[in-house]
């Protein structure tokens, strides 16, 4: 089953093409990295699932993205619900300024959940499925500032998955991180795949290769090659992509 | 879709996975069911939110143009030549206000020669010179303090020091310089931001090429920042020009038809002339139309040096985005 | 020749660097001198005294006594701890009711004796005279005269600072006079301050924000005495009218005027901390489908607080020490304020209504500069308080 489909997409930033007719389909629990130079629109296109370039000025869409079947840019959608259901993990880690509990209850409280139960039984439950629980189940009412860099970003997966989104956008999640941390932000990744649709889109192509199912490859605003990752990575049918893989551009 | 999670969610990755704490967690597999009505409900809070924000941003635009279109209604008919340029008679009961327009004038010019040299100097000291954190720290301390003391110390202070313990008596320049250090911090402050915004690599270039640090400041650095440090010279100048207290027992004339002929001469000024005339005025009817005037003129000096201080900011944003 | 410019001009430049410290240090030092003299002013208008009859045994009498005495709001010795009789009060303009013009003598040259002779006869009265008309060795007591006292001054809950014989200096009823007009100055200013702030930070379009922009501005720049002056002329009757007060110059007039004019503050420093606030928490945030309201509430205003504090402070110090416009549409009236709808008055207005008409030098000009001393401290605190918000913020955001 398909879980989200992009048919014929266009993006401009103002007078900028910056997507040019991207078509693709992601299946549901699989992991799909998006590869490419700078530029090349990755992060852009990662960014219209759900609907965060809305904040834009000056941006316009052609096409139509559709999750579970459902245009997204319809005029009954609801960006707050398409975004309760499709998560983010950004670049940078992006805690609040809060307790590392206000954290990951904030989805909860936003969408309304009141019962202080069930929020901290969620709290938990989605830190130890980033595997945060140990680390800070002592310190839970302490800053989220007060945590290292792979923690603050493992704890906004766990903040991210607290709502329990049916998809997962990360963006470059582990380029502010060490290699350590790196690591664990990848585990977590294939484990989370049995829970939702990950799509990732990352600069380094070892960690497209090790935590992906499916790998598309950008360049200039164009989906060039898009396919299973051993494919991609071993025999792609693109020279473009064959360039890029072995390190002659990008 | 949202079953499905449940049933197959993964074991931690912790280094603890058979801890007890972990199991009943992992027990109660739990999946959020958000209240339906909530999204609207919330989206409806929004709307009223941004409504409520919107009528309060109206409401102080309204003020504004409540004040401004009072003074100048009620001004503009007595606006003339001869307001303009005749001095006060009958006891202030009619003719203009030209004494008051320079004495007002007078004052700002004062005030820019006090101020302007000293705080740009200052600016350049604290952004160009002063290498010592604490140093820029105290001294940005200590121009903040002043921003912030009130009008009337300044005006006490003026008249402790200017007035009796240096004996220059009820003057202009007594008033200049009390209005002068009133305005200091402001000169200091937007020096030291538009220094700030230069980049230091023009700085480099130009010492590289052999220049004293003096010639770089004075030929390259300050010149790029001119434009934005004179828009804070005019507001600067703004300020002033409707400063009362300071001014009260420092230089302030009830009453002065002539124009002043020196410097240590006393001299009538607009806020303290609209002052006078609307508290303790002898003839209400008669000079409240006055009273009005010397409003108008006032606000008008405000809005042109507003306009001015807008088109210079608006002309030199334009240049740096060509730039 | 080129070095030694160089030197002179970094020395120079140091120099003006620390011209404001110096002009704080002055600031202190001025006020200081001046102000603290007031306590070493008696009690008792300067060369007179107090002067009573041998067999009254009261000595002390402390300023607000001898004005409730003078005013005849006490009319007993036994209130002072003296005998049960009666109290006259003598000042030197009743001469001519005890006295004719032949017995005081052309030049008064008599007068010192005859009031002495007068007091010594009567044992219920107090004589107000210059120290110097009564003759050496007359058979009086006198009242013994002190410094002011710093407790009667910034307790005392009157301020009379002309009376005859003894000013009063409490300066209680200013204080609270200007913490009540600023508290609710504030109180008005402080939805509509964030709320605009918040409109223009987060809800408005471009266009409306530049439109705001210079509102804001303008509202900032319009001087504080064309403020007083609108004030009198348009908010003073409309109180008076809506309220039905006796007379529309209160508090109420001096808290809407100044919250005019502190909104700009709170505005522009409010509206500067929540554009800082990261883009990346906005972008957190409505990722988990949070609304913007939302975003703004939980996340924008929290982790902006403390550049909103400041504002709020800034504003606060900005109603504390303005005087025009204070002056103009507070009536004055110097006591304590039990409702803000009654005229009042605040330090800096009383500065700048009375150092005008205080002779130089005298008590009443010392107690202008001690108000002046208390208004830039309380104004330095503020200040120190802004700066310590802004200091911890920058230090949570590096």
């Amino acid at each position: 089953m398909e879980k989200i489909e992009a048919k014929d997409v266009n993006f401009y930033y103002g007078d900028f093409h910056a997507l040019k007719g991207i078509t693709m389909e992601i299946p549901e629990h699989k992991v799909v990295a998006f590869i490419g130079p700078s530029g090349c629109g990755k992060s852009t296109f990662l960014r219209l699932f759900n609907r965060m370039n809305d904040l834009i000025p000056g941006a316009r869409l052609e096409g139509s993205i559709l999750i579970d079947g459902q245009d997204i840019y319809g005029s009954g959608v609801q960006v707050d619900e398409l975004r309760k259901n499709v998560g983010m993990v950004f670049q940078r880690p992006n805690p609040f300024p809060k307790s590392i509990f206000d954290n990951v209850a904030y989805g909860l409280r936003v969408n309304g959940i009141k019962d202080k139960e069930f929020i901290s039984h969620r709290v938990e439950e989605s830190l130890k499925g980033a595997a945060l629980w140990n680390e800070v189940k002592d310190k839970l009412n302490a800053s989220a500032y007060a945590l290292s860099g792979g923690q603050q970003q493992r704890l906004c997966i766990a903040r991210a998955m607290a709502v329990s989104p049916s998809v997962l956008l990360m963006d470059e999640p582990a380029s502010a991180l060490d290699p350590i941390s790196t690591a664990k932000v990848e585990e977590l990744i294939c484990e989370l795949r049995n829970e939702v649709t990950i799509v990732i889109v990352t600069h380094n192509m070892q960690q497209a290769s090790r935590v992906s199912d499916k790998t598309a490859f950008f360049y200039m605003g164009e989906m060039v090659e898009y396919d299973d990752t051993k494919v991609i990575f071993t025999n792609p049918h693109k020279e473009a992509t064959q360039n890029y893989i072995t390190g002659r551009f990008g | 879709m949202d079953s499905k999670n449940t049933s197959n969610t993964v074991p931690p990755s912790g280094p603890v996975p058979g801890s007890p704490d972990s199991m009943s967690g992992r027990s109660g597999g739990s999946t959020p069911v958000f209240p339906e009505d909530y999204s609207v409900r919330k989206r409806r809070s929004q709307k009223a939110a941004f409504a409520v924000f919107r009528i309060l941003s109206l409401f102080i635009v309204l003020i504004l143009f409540a004040i401004l279109g009072f003074i100048i209604y009620k001004g503009a008919g007595v606006i003339s030549w001869d307001f303009l340029t005749k001095a006060p008679s009958d006891g202030m009961t009619s003719g203009g206000i030209f004494p008051a327009i320079v004495g007002t004038l007078l004052l700002m010019l004062g005030s820019a020669i006090v101020a302007f040299p000293v705080g740009i100097m200052s600016g350049v000291y604290m952004n160009e010179y002063a290498s010592r954190g604490w140093v820029v720290k105290f001294i940005r301390l200590m121009t903040n303090n002043l921003s912030g003391v009130p009008s009337i110390v300044f005006g006490l202070f003026g008249m402790a020091l200017f007035v009796k313990y240096l004996g220059f008596g009820d003057s202009i320049l007594a008033g200049s310089l009390t209005l002068g250090l009133l305005s200091l911090p402001l000169v200091i402050r937007t020096t030291e931001e538009a220094l700030k915004d230069i980049p230091a690599g023009i700085r480099e270039g130009s010492l590289a090429l052999g220049a004293t640090k003096l010639q770089t400041i004075w030929k390259v650095v300050l010149p790029m920042a001119m434009p934005r440090i004179t828009t804070g010279l005019i507001l600067s100048l703004g300020r002033v020009s409707g400063e009362t207290a300071p001014i009260l027992f420092t230089c302030a004339a009830y009453f002065f038809p002539q124009l002043p002929t020196s410097i240590f001469d006393q001299c009538m000024a607009l806020p303290y002339h609209l002052y006078v005339i609307s508290t303790s005025g002898t003839d209400i009817e008669a000079q409240q139309p006055i009273a009005y005037g010397t409003a108008l003129v006032l606000i008008v000096i405000v809005l042109i040096i507003n306009l001015l201080a807008g088109l210079m900011r608006r002309h030199f944003e334009k240049r740096l985005k060509i730039k | 020749m080129k070095r030694f410019l160089e030197k002179a001009v970094k020395w120079l430049l140091t120099a003006s660097g620390f011209v404001t410290s110096a002009v704080i240090l002055l600031i202190i030092g001025f006020l200081f001198t001046e102000g603290a003299g007031l306590f070493r002013e008696k009690v008792i208008e300067e060369g007179y005294v107090l002067a009573l009859n041998r067999e009254n045994p009261v000595r002390k009498m402390d300023a607000a006594q001898i004005k409730a005495v003078f005013d005849e709001d006490i009319t007993n010795w036994s209130e002072l701890g003296g005998p049960d009789l009666p109290i006259e009060t003598f000042r030197l303009e009743d001469a001519d009711d005890y006295f004719s013009e032949e017995e005081l003598g052309s030049q008064y040259e008599n007068a010192g004796s005859l009031i002495a002779s007068l007091v010594a006869s009567r044992p219920g009265m107090v004589a107000f005279v210059p120290e110097t008309l009564i003759p050496e060795g007359a058979d009086l007591n006198f009242i013994e005269d002190s410094s002011i006292s710093p407790a009667e001054v910034f307790a005392g809950s009157e301020w009379y600072p002309t009376a005859t014989p003894a000013p009063l200096f409490g300066m209680w009823p200013l204080l609270a006079g200007t913490l009540w007009v600023s508290f609710f100055a504030i109180l008005f200013a402080l939805p509509f301050g964030i709320s605009i702030a918040v409109y223009m930070a987060e809800v408005a379009s471009e266009r409306v924000r530049n439109f705001l922009k210079p509102v804001i501005e303008l509202l900032n720049g319009i001087p504080s005495v064309v403020y007083g002056f609108f004030g009198l002329i348009v908010i003073v009757p409309l109180l008076q009218q809506v309220f039905g007060l006796p007379v529309g110059e209160s508090g109420l007039a001096g808290s809407l005027v100044l919250a005019i004019m502190a909104l700009p503050t709170i505005v522009t420093v409010a509206e500067d901390a929540m554009r800082n606030c990261p883009r990346s928490l906005r972008e957190a945030s409505l990722a988990l489908g949070a609304t913007k309201w939302q975003t703004i509430s939980r996340v924008v205003i929290p982790s902006s607080m403390s550049g909103i504090a400041s504002g709020v402070v800034l504003g606060i110090g900005r109603a504390v020490g303005e005087t025009m416009a204070v002056l103009m549409v507070t009536g004055n009236a110097a006591v304590v304020p039990t409702s803000i709808l009654e005229p009042l008055r605040t330090i800096p207005a009383t500065i700048a209504a009375e150092l005008g008409e205080a002779p130089a030098g005298g008590a009443h000009y010392q107690s202008l500069f001690l108000l002046g001393v208390i208004l830039f401290f309380i104004t330095f605190f503020i200040n120190l308080c802004v700066e310590f918000i802004s200091s911890r913020n920058r230090a949570k955001n590096s």
